[in-house]
Parts: structure tokens; sequence; C-alpha cells
């Protein structure tokens, strides 16, 4: 029965001193899905996946990925998970190939080097440094490396902040590749655009807690006034309604 | 089931190669590993000639029988190459006395005066020296004359025991500040904590940190071996076999100690005052610019377990006394505890975020 999911998450509680980041957060993602949580800044949602990839001990509640859990299987864990961060550096002075090589050598399955690197569209760009990158291609060279074991399971932390709208549309084909290859996607972000054209069903996030979650189009018609600049309504609206806040103050 | 790491080598070998690739391309890096041990030994060697044949420093003080006198005792004391005479303006004698710039001072009179300071060994002797000359001019007659027998040991030159000192130094400066700097940088960079998100072996990456470094320690102790030899005439017995048994103990220890230095600091501020208070007991205590027995005997057996105190001695056992790895056991010994010790601990306490 629970083969059929591939992350599960119960009541996850995550306190740092008096400030409660992750208060009773829970949902359930089945396999081959596209999952976003969607919330603001300091809503809680890099912690919440930072537990999910078991990088930070939860203080309460039960994470279940593709079945196992982290105290039982965290090796075969480690080896089925794709994993890109938010705030990773990768080394200046190395080749695109030979960061790949380097990421590609901690696994005991996978795609070639080649492959991964063609499936980013980075091949003509191997032997370049990855200080000489720009920030999409640096992107995808980090998606690659979370590609590199060939997981089951995909998890990215904002993975477009910051990128132009070409090196965003590029990442996203790429993460469309991957899911109708059978992969499960987990991504948070703060783009209601990136939500609605990339995620399945959407957790919006705030304050630690899940105040909605189904899909985008679920979700707008039933929280979504429609406004006459954007007649067919969008999440952006959804979080309104919900909170009275905007999701990004600008 | 068959590993596939699809054309890659094994983690611990990539890592490796990882680490060895960013080190050659830092320019910087690498002329500072190699270049300063050289230096410092032609810096050293400029500076520290040959002290038994430098002749001392005097001056004649103007005393109670005025110019004439001093010009008399000048005349003496000029005779005699082991003297060097300087003249000082009026009121500059404590100062030059303080820089070194003259060992003596001799006041003309009956008796003469010397003013210097006992505790400089330059000052000792120029009082020895000018007070023999002063003597046997004033009538002194001499029992015998001792018949002396000068002996020129090979490798008894100052430089020659320095140069250990400073390969042992390098070794430990190498590892140290190489391990310590890229580890708290990659912590920075967040590229530990990707790698603890993936399947890589917490050890494997440690080790290969300690592998790489190994790598070019070879060019780090034979190109200032070689100055040594080349540049200054100095006399290598040990054999190669021993001296590289030697250094590639000592390059093991300090690269777990740097790995431990490096497990916690988040930040280059951080891991340098680490490094730097590590460091700088064993600059002073473990005997690379002047030997060690200078401290207290009660102090010697501490002194002794400092990493750099055993891999100083080592060296100098095998290059300078020619012997085998048989005499160094206890040193060996002591930086294989270390190398044990650094990597266990910096393995629990690493903070890989």
């Amino acid at each position: 029965m629970n083969n059929g999911w591939a992350v599960r998450c119960e009541r996850l509680v995550k306190r740092y001193g008096d400030l409660v980041a992750v208060n009773g957060l829970s949902f359930a993602v089945p396999r081959g899905e596209c999952f976003g949580l969607l919330g603001p800044n300091g809503a809680g949602k890099t912690t919440t996946i930072e537990v999910l990839e078991g990088l930070l001990a939860p203080d309460d509640g039960l994470v279940e990925l593709l079945g196992l859990t982290w105290a039982s299987h965290e090796r075969e864990l480690r080896q089925r998970l794709g994993i890109q961060l938010q705030e990773t550096q990768l080394s200046e002075k190395l080749t695109v190939r030979e960061t790949l090589r380097l990421f590609r050598s901690f696994y005991t399955r996978g795609p070639s080097v080649d492959d991964l690197l063609a499936r980013v569209d980075l091949t003509s760009k191997d032997a370049s440094w990855v200080g000489k990158l720009s920030g999409g291609q640096k992107q995808r060279l980090s998606v690659a490396c979370a590609l590199a074991g060939d997981p089951d399971l995909l998890f990215l932390d904002e993975p477009t902040t910051g990128l132009d709208p070409q090196s965003r549309r590029q990442l996203w084909d790429l993460l469309r590749a991957y899911q109708a290859g059978g992969g499960t996607i987990l991504l948070t972000t703060h783009y209601m655009d990136e939500a609605q054209l990339l995620c399945d069903r959407v957790a919006i996030v705030d304050r630690g807690r899940v105040i909605a979650i189904d899909t985008p189009a679920a979700l707008i018609a039933a929280h979504g006034a429609p406004r006459v600049v954007a007649p067919e309504g969008s999440l952006e609206d959804v979080f309104v309604a919900l909170t009275g806040r905007h999701l990004r103050e600008e | 089931m068959a590993v596939d790491r699809g054309g890659a080598h094994g983690p611990l070998v990539e890592l490796t190669l990882a680490r060895l690739r960013q080190f050659v391309r830092e320019p910087e890096a690498i002329f500072w590993t190699f270049a300063f041990p050289i230096l410092m030994a032609v810096a050293m060697t400029v500076a520290f000639p040959n002290r038994a044949a430098a002749p001392v420093r005097v001056v004649v003080a103007d005393g109670d029988g005025g110019p004439d006198a001093a010009a008399a005792m000048r005349r003496a004391l000029t005779a005699t190459p082991a003297i060097t005479l300087r003249t000082l303006a009026p009121g500059a004698e404590a100062r030059a006395l303080r820089e070194g710039e003259v060992h003596l001072i001799v006041v003309p009179g009956t008796p003469p005066t010397y003013r210097y300071d006992p505790s400089r060994d330059e000052s000792r002797v120029a009082r020895l020296v000018v007070d023999d000359v002063l003597q046997r001019g004033a009538g002194r007659s001499d029992p015998w004359q001792a018949r002396d027998e000068t002996l020129q040991v090979p490798g008894s030159r100052y430089v020659d025991w320095l140069l250990p000192g400073l390969i042992g130094m390098t070794i430990m400066g190498t590892g140290m500040w190489g391990l310590g700097f890229s580890i708290t940088q990659a912590r920075m960079q967040h590229l530990l904590k990707r790698f603890l998100a993936s399947p890589m072996q917490r050890r494997d990456y440690l080790a290969a940190q300690l592998l790489a470094r190994m790598v070019f320690l070879a060019p780090e102790v034979a190109i200032p071996l070689g100055f040594g030899v080349i540049a200054l005439g100095m006399p290598v017995h040990g054999s190669v076999a021993a001296i590289t048994v030697v250094s590639a103990a000592g390059a093991l220890a300090f690269g777990a100690i740097g790995l431990l230095a490096a497990s916690r600091a988040r930040t280059i501020e951080g891991i340098s005052g680490v490094l730097n208070v590590v460091m700088l007991p064993m600059w002073m205590l473990s005997g690379v610019f002047f030997s060690s027995a200078n401290y207290p005997a009660a102090a010697q057996p501490a002194i002794r377990l400092l990493p750099l105190t055993a891999l100083v001695d080592a060296l100098r056992v095998v290059v300078l006394d020619g012997s085998g790895l048989g005499a160094v056991v206890p040193e060996l010994a002591v930086l294989v505890a270390w190398t044990v010790f650094g990597f266990a601990a910096a393995l629990r306490l690493f903070r890989w975020r």
C-alpha cells in the first residue's frame, strides 16, 4: 500500500529555540507526481524540505520516503534520492565534467557522465570551469549532480530563484523530462507561475503549516477570486484570499 | 550487484583528484608551498654565517687618558684579526649594544673598563678576546701556549641543522593551512552539506583530503633538500627511503591535525585563529630555529610529544646522521599516534553544514 507514496510526512515539527519553523505539517506525494511547496520567504519551506532530505532531525513527526525511513534505510535512501540545495556553490575551479564525474562516483547506478551532460544541455560546456558558467548553466549543473544517481525522488529547493526567464524555461523542460521518465519531484518555490506550470499539486505553506493543498486549478477555483486583469485567477489570489497577505512584498 | 560508476573512478579517487585539481589551479598556493622553504634557507644563510669565523665588533671610547690613550689602545686592538673596530658617535653606545652593532665597548684606563651585556654570547666572547690581547700587550706572560686542533664536522653548521627544521615546519604549514582553508571554504560554500546529502561516505572525504596532501610532499621535501646540497654544500647522509618515511609520517600527522583544526570552523578568520593557536607553540618549542634543550628539563617530555618536535628530530637524525628508521622509532610512534587521533577526532567532530 505505502509503495504508492514517494513522500509521506505527518505532524512534522521543527523548532529553533523559541522559533517554531515547522508547526505540525503533513502531506503526502504519490509516485510520479510533481509536488510544490509554495509560500513566502520564512514560511518554513526550506526547513521542511531539509527535514525530508534527512539533513535536519525533526523535533516531532514522521517522515517516510519511498516507503523507507531515515532511521532504518539511510544508505539506500541516499542512493535513491536526488537533492539540490538552495545555497550550494560548486567548486569554481573544477570543470563541468569533473564536477559531474565527482558526483557520479558517489552513486552505484545511474546514467553516464556524457548522458548527464546531454540531459542538462551542457555538452558544449563540459571543459569549462564552473566559475565561468552563467547562473542558469550553474543551476542546470546543480540539477545534473542531483540526477547523477538516476533518483526515484528529486528534491529541489527554489530551483529557479534568480534566473532569467529563458533559463527558467530550460530548467522546467529538464524537470518535465525527468518526470516523464517516471520520477517524482518535490520542489519549493515562491513563484506562482512556476507552481502553476510545473506542479500537479501544490501545498500552500504559511508560518510552518499547510493552509491549503490541491491542484493549482482547484485551489484557484475555490479561493482565487478572478480579477479583471487576470480573469482566470492565479495562485497569488489564492494566497491573498487565505492569508490576507501577498506572497512576496514587492 | 555490480557497482556502476558511469565511467567515473571510485569516490575516494574522484574526491582526491578534485582536491588536487583545485590545488594546482591556485598558482599562489603552489608558489608558497615550494618557494617558502628556499626563501627561508637563503635568508637564514645570510643572517647566520658561520659564527666561529666572524670577528667581534668593538668600540674604544674616550676614557680618562684622553684621546692619546684611546688611539694607543685602538692600535693595539686593530692588529688582531678576530677584532673589528668600530667608531660611534658619542651617546650612541647603549643603542649600538642593544642592536648588536657592537658587542663590547672598551674604556681605556688602568685598568681598562669593559661595557657589555653579559647575557649576549657574542659580548662575552668579545670581552675574552679583547682582554686577552690587552693583558698580553701589558706584559702578561703565559705559562704555555695551548695547541688548537680545529675540527670541521660536515653538517655541523647552523644552516645544516636549520634546514631539516625548516622542512619540518613546511610540512606542518602546508598540511595545516592547506587542509584548513580548503575545508573551511567548502563549508562556507555549503559544498560539504551538499556532499552530506549525497551517498558520499564521510570518511572518504576526509581521507581524500589527506591523500591529496601527500601527492605534493615529494617536491616539498626534495626542493629544499636539493637546495641545501647544491647551494649550501650541505651533506645528506640519510637514505631516500628513510627520509621519505619520516616525511610521509609527518605529513599524515599534520594532515590529520589540519582536518581536526578545520572540523568546526565556519569562517576563514576562525580557522586562521585556530591554526595559529595550534602552530605557534610548536614554532617556539619544537626546536626549528634553536634547540628545544633550551627549555627546562621538566618541560622536555611534553615537548617531545609535540608532532613538530618528533618530525624535526627524526628528520635531523636521518638526514644529518644518516641513521636508519630504527633510530627514530619513538618519533615515528608519536607521529602515527597524532595521525590516528586527529583523523578519528575529526571524523567525530566534523561539522558538515
